[in-house]
């Protein structure tokens, strides 16, 4: 039933993809799409994280101000010690993440503070250090290393690095969310969280991995975002938190928890990446794009509930009938 | 006392919820200045009627009468507002409000325009308290106030209204005794005020004292009322538990092994003390208790749910500590609770999800999950316990309630435990599958398990198991062997009424 819906979903998205092509063919070129992808990948991996974190009924709204706290360090640490290897500063971004993360999960495990609480929290105070760090100026293309910033953009096998790392991010989270014991504490601890106790699992310490996954996701894409834009400072994917939420739940994620696809999160990320980049493509003014999209957004969600209700129905008809 | 015509009169009550009959064809009536006392196990229906007499239900069929005249009760304001008021057993105010705001919620005392006239109300409140001889601020927050004075609070809502029909739903279960003679003085009172109380109580001592009429449900029929001053406590319980057996129970005759649990002065700061009992290989220890009588709380303490203040826990004759459930279920322990939907499956998740979540380590291999091995696993549990589903990958929410409980308890079973717990093991959910669990304890037991079933029905109780323990507040009332054991024996220790323990 849950693959069904993935399937409905994603057949959604090809067609407005395909009625996007129709009026403005050059949008559905490969090479566009391949970039639309790029584009998204970022998205994509916050959206699987923050899925993580909501499928144990907890809320990470601090992952756009780690991105920018982590972009900017490693971006420092780069202009600083332009010798320093890509691939070490990549684990040093994800390190500082996880850091950042494990806060969050401490303190809603540890002490036991409500997750949209503590992370609204976070949320200015790990901005307010990238502006300390920062010192309230950008770090620019010109004082990070060449390699620093080429990297995510090195093509392999026709895609760019950053469409590659997507695709992995992608993968492991497939595995280890239905293959591996944590990954299925995630979705017991959600589901039904006096239950998983009863079960024997810790639902404090499932939530607190939970932030640390994605708190370490988090602080790698502030690596990306840095190369990206060839610019880290304080104001680094303002308000992207959102974004990453509103995927989620266009993707089927339960806010309430438990409930979540890898598949779902994906297609939601890859919805409102579409939606953003095809609006200016059909002509829709600038000054409309942002209530369109929210318009959009809503519709989908609305879909997907009314689709959850028709579920409920169907079970008292049964019951009625039999 | 009691005057011809009755301030309520219930007749032919039927309510059925699916698959069970609450009620059926009901009587109850409640005269002025009278203390009306309803009585019987728990399941017998007392609280249906008290949530239809509120307007919670509506009653399927039957007729509801005020001083002689007919009246319907769509809903819990209409119930109110006709003078039908009740104080529940957990009581239903608000914390965060003030005395005299719970009073007046939902019928507050307005002024001009319509503006709520706080004055008023609190000059009122203060004389509703006054009249009950009770001392409360009416600025007070609730939360500020213990259980015994929310009572009150309760009351006085009730006196707000002027009620005629006053229902106390087991007031005295977490009360102290200086609180108990409290309330029966504010009971007195309320009876010499002609209102008509109806007192829901398990405790006989209490019904004796302070009730004039008695009515007796057993499962969700009349079968019995009169007065109190020509009853004993005896003849109540008879009419309690004197059912016939109308069930079967697959009682398989094992040979009872070693010793292969035993708890040993067990306490909790709050909820019970002194528990020690032993389980042997083979046997069923039923626990019965009224509900409240400290139970559940034992077996969560055993499980590593709440931590017990002193005690020893011994496995095979070896002292082991239980933290934390997980070290419950890696000892061998497993627990299935009594809400199932609260604590026993997690609904969102597959059918095979569920059965294998306390197994997980045992079909993990270098950190991923052998899927096939767990499928494997899940499906010779659902196998055995005779699983309805249309495959393994159905969610657990859309199965039955008796379905779901299979795959609670084959979830434990695929733990391979040594001891389990089965709290309420088959309450709500249908005959068939009843006696499909009850056969399955059989079962378990034939193969070497130690079961410990919680059960408040009392042929449950009698029929499946080889000792009983009985609970009393919190403490053990007594360790009854299967032989020879009655219903009224356990009755008159689960509820301390000693005169009929000794007869």
């Amino acid at each position: 039933m849950r693959l069904n819906r993935d399937a409905l979903f994603g057949a959604l998205v090809f067609v407005l993809i395909a009625v996007v092509g129709v009026i403005r063919p050059s949008f559905v070129w490969p090479q566009n799409l391949v970039g639309l992808f790029n584009d998204t990948a970022v998205l994509v991996m916050l959206a699987l994280a923050q899925m993580t974190v909501i499928l144990t009924k907890c809320i990470d709204l601090s992952v756009a101000a780690n991105i920018a706290l982590t972009g900017v360090l490693v971006s420092e640490a780069n202009a600083a010690f332009p010798g320093v290897p890509v691939p070490l500063i990549m684990l040093l971004a994800a390190g500082i993440g996880l850091l950042l993360g494990a806060f969050n999960g401490a303190m809603v495990w540890l002490v036991g503070i409500p997750s949209i609480v503590v992370t609204l929290g976070t949320l200015s105070i790990y901005r307010g250090l990238a502006f300390v760090a920062s010192g309230g100026t950008s770090i620019v293309g010109h004082q990070m290393s060449p390699a620093f910033i080429s990297l995510p953009r090195e093509e392999l096998l026709g895609l760019p690095m950053m469409s590659w790392f997507a695709i992995v991010v992608i993968a492991i989270f497939a595995v280890a969310l239905r293959g591996t014991r944590t990954g299925r504490a995630f979705y017991a601890a959600g589901g039904n969280p006096t239950a998983a106790v009863y079960t024997g699992i810790d639902v404090g310490r499932t939530q607190f991995v939970a932030f640390c996954v994605s708190g370490t996701v988090a602080g790698f894409c502030g690596y990306l975002w840095a190369t990206r834009f060839s610019i880290a400072n304080v104001d680094m994917a303002n308000g992207f938190e959102l974004d990453v939420i509103a995927s989620c739940v266009i993707g089927g994620v339960s806010i309430s928890g438990g409930i979540g696809t890898v598949a779902g999160a994906v297609l939601g990320a890859i919805f409102f990446g579409v939606v953003r980049n095809a609006l200016p493509v059909v002509y829709i003014s600038p000054f409309w794009q942002l209530a369109v999209s929210g318009g959009a957004i809503l519709a989908a969600v609305i879909i997907n509930s009314g689709r959850e209700k028709r579920a409920g129905r169907l079970i008292l008809k049964e019951a009625a009938a039999s | 006392m009691t005057s011809t015509t009755p301030a309520l009169e219930a007749t032919g009550i039927s309510k059925s919820f699916p698959g069970v009959k609450a009620l059926e064809n009901v009587e109850l009536r409640l005269y002025p200045g009278t203390v009306t006392a309803l009585i019987g196990e728990n399941g017998a229906g007392k609280s249906t009627l008290v949530k239809i007499l509120t307007g919670v239900y509506t009653p399927d069929s039957g007729s509801i009468a005020l001083n002689g005249t007919s009246i319907v009760i769509p809903d819990a304001e209409s119930a109110f507002r006709q003078g039908i008021t009740a104080t529940h057993q957990e009581t239903v105010l608000f914390d965060e409000l003030t005395v005299m705001e719970n009073i007046f919620l939902g019928h507050p005392i307005t002024g001009r325009f319509g503006l709520l006239d706080w004055r008023a109300m609190r000059a009122r409140a203060r004389e509703i308290l006054a009249e009950l001889e009770v001392d409360l601020d009416p600025d007070m927050r609730l939360r500020d106030l213990a259980i015994a004075r929310k009572h009150l609070v309760a009351i006085a809502r009730a006196l707000s209204i002027d009620a005629r029909i006053v229902i106390m739903d087991e007031p005295t279960a977490s009360l102290s005794h200086k609180e108990v003679e409290e309330l029966y003085s504010i009971v007195g009172k309320l009876k010499r005020e002609g209102k008509a109380i109806l007192f829901i109580s398990h405790k006989f001592e209490e019904i004796f004292r302070i009730a004039d009429e008695y009515a007796v449900f057993r499962d969700g029929r009349s079968v019995g009322s009169g007065r109190v001053a020509e009853a004993t406590a005896s003849r109540l319980i008879s009419l309690m538990v004197g059912r016939t057996v109308d069930q079967v129970f697959p009682k398989v005759r094992v040979p009872l092994g070693e010793t292969v649990f035993a708890v040993e002065d067990l306490s909790h700061p709050t909820e019970f003390a002194d528990i020690s009992f032993s389980l042997q290989k083979g046997e069923i220890l039923g626990f019965y208790g009224l509900v409240g009588s400290g139970r559940s709380e034992i077996m969560q303490a055993l499980f590593g749910v709440t931590r017990p203040s002193a005690g020893r826990i011994a496995l095979s004759g070896k002292a082991i500590t239980i933290r934390k459930p997980a070290d419950a279920v890696d000892a061998g322990i497993v627990y299935v609770p009594e809400e199932r939907q609260r604590a026993g499956a997690i609904l969102p998740l597959p059918v095979f999800e569920n059965m294998t979540l306390p197994s997980l380590h045992r079909i993990t291999r270098r950190g991923f999950l052998d899927l096939a091995r767990e499928f494997d696993l899940a499906r010779k549990y659902a196998t055995r316990l005779d699983l309805r589903a249309s495959s393994l990958s159905q969610e657990v929410g859309t199965l039955s309630g008796g379905n779901q409980q299979k795959v609670v308890i084959g979830k434990w079973l695929a733990t391979e435990p040594r001891v389990i717990i089965l709290d309420e093991p088959t309450k709500g959910i249908d005959v068939g599958s009843k006696a499909a669990v009850h056969a399955f304890m059989g079962e378990l037991v034939a193969q070497g398990l130690a079961v410990i079933m919680v059960s408040s029905e009392l042929p449950e109780i009698l029929g499946m198991s080889d000792r009983v323990v009985v609970m009393r507040e919190g403490r053990m009332a007594g360790v009854f062997e299967r032989a020879g054991l009655t219903a009224e024996t356990l009755v008159a220790a689960a509820t301390g009424n000693v005169a009929v323990e000794a007869a």
